[in-house]
């Protein structure tokens, strides 16, 4: 294996740009901001391309295997033998495909604010966050412990409330970035919990050490970790579902998805970059990431990720065929989507032919962040033209921008699982595996299918077709070349990003996974598929009321999902209702009675006693060397006579 | 001529001691008590030139204290009329009852 170390400055070049531009970017790079980020970015890119490129076709690879490798791992802080907080990197097939994802998107989107931010107050600001964000990306993807995805994972959460609450004078935004806070911060306990039970049980915080003391059968921590039992269930399921809490937190898992349709009050490229293509898969990267012991020890623990996936993937798809916030419909797709890969990865075994859903999720979490980039960045150029997101403002567009428009349709034709393009095959292997092993989920699956079509199609005919708008300022058009770029650039990974061979990369156990291609099988997805494109095309290419009389019809479902299925409102009712007056009212009224009160009594006393000392203090100079010459003369005769 | 006896010397030093306590506690004219410290101090300075002279005539002790003593209170007048000129200025005048808003 040669020489990796160079893997390093992956991670620490966005961090260069996010020091660079924080500190000096409002002096002295006003201006250049943008391209020296951009810059930076490119060579990350380049360097993780390579790395790629290396790591499946030239070292990667052990007797048909791919190793695990870590080329470089510092021991930071140990807390006893074994149990140390590393900072490390470790390299296998998902690691490093994140490393060429999380690079290139993030290059997309550098690329595009280029010129959808350009103007902007907080310029190099803008863009020492998205250096940040980067940064903590890439170093939650190549961890080598736990406790350092950890810490990465508490970055890009932070680095995400930063910019959703870039634009801070807007009331909504900062709401939405302390909602998004914490919410996934509520989540993030579950994971510490998680990781105290894991390391406590397995005396390790290392990945590699704890899957493998967690998964063999004859290992003594496993026994202990199973035996040992909480309200029925073991330990170690305890373990593995905090975790996923925490995971299903970052990722907008129902019932914890609250903050991702609010965090969409972000600068549209940020929404590209955070909050559909790379930080809301940490979730599923997290659970990918320990996937062995879910899928060896803890299979309960596995079905709670399916169905926790397969009820986010319907509801969120039902919610989003009723609103009317372009970007709010594209998260609701997100989380829908999500909840794909998670239940993918709950109904995968391990190893071999079993581990496809495995392979599934992970090819979907790839080709999934190429066309929802595309979504966003489409979605961002259209507001950029229209200056509003409501539905409503829009109508006609294919005229004026004719770019956005043909690489908007790839990436609906993307999600809708229409052959060829992307989405088609990574959502063909999910509902493959789902079929497999788990047949529920797979009707649950197969009409979520029909509604993701549906409701993007809706969309994308609400936004081109339908009425005729005549926008009243076209100076801008479609935003210039920097614009154009990377959506073409996506364009042409929603197209071709299907056509990789996937298993040959990803696999749960790492030998290759030949992916089949079952013509017969994919034919009903694919029919419900263009039946949902064909209603959308019905009820909204022409302008007509077909779609308010549906929703008339279905009157009381429709007003249940416009309203998200009043699951904020419940919240509010929990926290507000419940929390506060029958935990935090009594806590204050604690506070202010007992924890108060006996410091304030303390000083009240010594207020007293000091009233009435204080008169002994008079200034006059002749009154204290009275004091002092009486005490001096006592003392004198107590030494002399009572001393002796 | 008759030489005077330990007693008769720590009897002056005595009265001169309350001589000058009593000066301190019931004059109100800043210099009048200065002049009383010294005196009490002088009073202080008999004491130890009687006991050195008296007790243990081979050693020098009490009269290097007794030097100490005079240098330390020549700088402690200097301080004192230091502070009472200031408060001649502020206030024309120099009774100890000025001194008292020191106090806030």
């Amino acid at each position: 294996m040669p020489n990796t170390t160079y893997i390093v400055l992956i991670p620490l070049l966005p961090l260069a740009g996010f020091l660079i531009l924080g500190l000096f970017g409002r002096n002295y790079f006003k201006r250049s901001a943008g391209i020296i980020a951009t810059v930076l970015l490119l060579v990350a890119t380049i360097l993780s391309i390579y790395t790629a490129y290396g790591y499946f076709f030239e070292y990667g690879k052990v007797n048909g295997i791919y190793e695990k490798l870590m080329p470089l791992k510092y021991t930071w802080l140990e807390f006893s033998q074994g149990v140390s907080i590393d900072m490390g990197i470790l390299l296998d097939p998902i690691s490093v495909m994140m490393l060429v994802l999380v690079t290139f998107i993030s290059l997309m989107v550098h690329i595009y604010s280029l010129a959808y931010m350009k103007g902007e107050e907080r310029f190099p600001i803008y863009y020492a966050f998205l250096g940040l964000f980067t940064f903590s990306m890439l170093g939650l993807v190549i961890s080598s412990n736990i406790f350092q995805i950890y810490i990465f994972w508490e970055l890009v959460g932070l680095s995400s409330f930063l910019l959703i609450g870039y634009y801070y004078d807007k009331p909504n935004a900062v709401a939405a970035c302390k909602k998004a806070f914490i919410v996934t911060r509520f989540a993030d306990l579950g994971f510490l919990i998680g990781i105290l039970i894991l390391s406590f049980y397995s005396g390790t915080l290392d990945f590699t050490t704890l899957i493998q003391r967690l998964t063999s059968p004859e290992s003594t921590e496993l026994k202990t970790a199973i035996a040992s039992t909480f309200l029925g269930v073991s330990a170690l399921s305890w373990g593995m579902v905090l975790v996923f809490i925490g995971g299903a937190g970052k990722s907008a898992m129902f019932p914890l998805h609250i903050w991702l349709p609010d965090a969409m009050e972000g600068p549209t490229p940020v929404s590209a970059l955070i909050h559909a293509a790379t930080m809301v898969v940490a979730g599923v990267f997290l659970v990918t990431r320990l996937f062995p012991i879910f899928a060896l020890s803890t299979p309960t623990a596995l079905n709670l990720v399916s169905y926790v996936g397969a009820a986010s993937a319907s509801i969120a798809a039902i919610i989003a065929c009723t609103q009317t916030d372009i970007k709010r419909v594209l998260a609701y797709s997100t989380m829908s989507q999500i909840g794909y890969m998670m239940f993918a990865l709950g109904v995968s075994k391990y190893g071999g032919e079993n581990g496809l859903g495995y392979t599934a999720s992970m090819f979907h979490l790839f080709t999934h962040a190429m066309f929802k980039a595309l979504l966003f960045l489409g979605a961002g150029a259209v507001i950029h033209f229209i200056h509003s997101n409501e539905m409503k403002d829009m109508g006609g567009l294919r005229k004026y921008l004719p770019v956005t428009h043909i690489t908007f349709l790839i990436a609906c034709l993307a999600i809708a699982g229409v052959p060829p393009f992307a989405g088609f095959f990574s959502k063909e292997e999910i509902l493959l595996a789902a079929y497999q092993h788990n047949t529920t989920i797979y009707w649950i699956a197969l009409i979520t299918s029909g509604l993701t079509a549906f409701y993007i199609f809706r969309l994308y005919f609400s936004i081109f077709w339908n009425k005729e708008s005549h926008p009243h300022d076209e100076h801008h058009g479609e935003g210039g070349f920097a614009m154009m770029l990377p959506l073409v650039l996506l364009a042409i990974g929603a197209t071709a990003a299907g056509f990789i061979p996937f298993g040959n990369f990803v696999s749960s156990d790492g030998h290759v996974l030949e992916s089949k291609f079952h013509l017969e099988f994919s034919i009903l997805p694919v029919a419900i598929g263009l039946t949902g494109i064909f209603i959308a095309m019905i009820l909204y290419k022409k302008q007509n009321n077909k779609a308010e009389r549906i929703a008339a019809a279905l009157s009381f479902v429709y007003k249940a999902a416009y309203n998200k299925f009043y699951i904020d409102e419940i919240y509010l009712f929990i926290t507000k209702k419940i929390i506060f007056n029958l935990i935090g009212r009594p806590a204050a009224w604690f506070d202010k009675n007992v924890v108060d009160g006996s410091v304030n009594m303390i000083a009240n006393i010594t207020l007293a006693i000091s009233v009435k000392t204080k008169k002994v203090q008079s200034g006059k100079v002749q009154q204290y060397a009275i004091y002092f010459l009486m005490a001096a003369i006592l003392i004198a005769v107590l030494f002399i006579y009572w001393w002796k | 001529m008759m030489q005077p006896g330990l007693y008769q010397i720590l009897f002056i030093s005595t009265a001169l001691f309350f001589i000058g306590a009593y000066g301190f506690l019931t004059r109100r004219n800043l210099i009048t008590m200065l002049m009383s410290v010294e005196l009490i101090l002088n009073s202080v300075n008999l004491n130890f030139i009687a006991f050195n002279k008296y007790l243990w005539p081979d050693r020098l002790d009490g009269l290097f204290f007794t030097i100490f003593i005079i240098a330390i209170a020549a700088a402690e007048t200097s301080v004192a009329i230091a502070i009472i000129i200031n408060l001649y200025r502020s206030h024309h005048s120099i009774d100890v009852e000025n001194a008292e808003e020191m106090k806030y």
